[in-house]
């Protein structure tokens, strides 16, 4: 293993971890964020596996031809990255269920979409006029937070 | 070692290229798959590496196993739309 072999995956871990984050901060679609979370995850595995690697080293199992003296590659690493695996597919399993109960509850997958339907629920919850734009969060109502009053003045406009 | 280092830079290119195909495929099955890909890259990765029990642990549940869960979850998300098959796709929105 040549030291531009190892500097490729060097760098092809990085760029598959940071892949994965821009993803994740990037995508609107739930699925695609727990397929960059996905994504980020394996190149972080290999990033890991990469540190406990030793030049001219054998895998670190026991075999009749070598030497128990033998230079083995790092298997604490190895081993926190079988765990890591296995966990990161349950933490996929997770979010896969809740994108599925967000999809029902309330229809859609894009991340605006959903906030603009949340905040209408909100502002319906509270009584309030739902939104209008980001500089008028709560669509023309008064800064100061609403008095009983007035709450019902409202409530009964609209009914 | 020239041969090597070739084949691991080609292998590198193509789990990046699986990685951005899995971000910016509008058929978002396509993007799952690319993602199971690039899962089984890395496992070829972890066997140059000389990790040979974490490259069958990755291939089975990273590749197998994690690539089910999304396919599964497509479906349930109603995400399986093929151009082709217009009946079927009724019939899985119907389902859902």
């Amino acid at each position: 293993m040549s030291e531009f072999a190892l500097l490729t995956l060097l760098i092809g871990a990085l760029s598959l971890i940071a892949i994965g984050i821009g993803g994740l901060v990037l995508s609107r679609n739930l699925f695609r964020i727990v397929l960059a979370l996905s994504l980020a995850e394996a190149g972080a595995n290999l990033l890991l596996v990469l540190v406990g690697f030793r030049r001219d080293a054998i895998a670190p199992i026991i075999e009749q031809g070598h030497a128990l003296t033998a230079t083995m590659v790092d298997p604490i690493p190895q081993a926190m990255v079988l765990t890591a695996i296995v966990i990161g597919v349950g933490v996929q399993a997770l979010a896969l269920s809740l994108a599925i109960r967000a999809y029902v509850a309330y229809g859609t997958l894009d991340m605006n979409v959903m906030r603009s339907r949340m905040e209408t629920d909100i502002s319906d919850a509270a009584g309030a006029q739902p939104a209008t734009s980001q500089h008028a969060p709560a669509g023309g109502r008064p800064l100061p937070p609403i008095s009983a009053p007035r709450l019902a003045h409202n409530k009964g406009a609209q009914g | 070692m020239a041969w090597a280092d070739l084949i691991i830079l080609i292998m590198v290119v193509l789990v990046l290229a699986g990685a951005g195909a899995a971000l910016f495929l509008e058929n978002l099955l396509g993007a799952a798959v690319a993602t199971a890909l690039v899962s089984l890259g890395v496992s070829v990765f972890f066997v140059i590496l000389r990790a040979p029990d974490v490259a069958l642990t990755e291939a089975a549940v990273g590749a197998g196993l994690s690539g089910l869960l999304l396919a599964l979850a497509a479906k349930r998300l109603g995400l399986w739309r093929i151009e082709v098959q217009q009946d079927s796709e009724d019939a899985g929105d119907s389902s859902c």
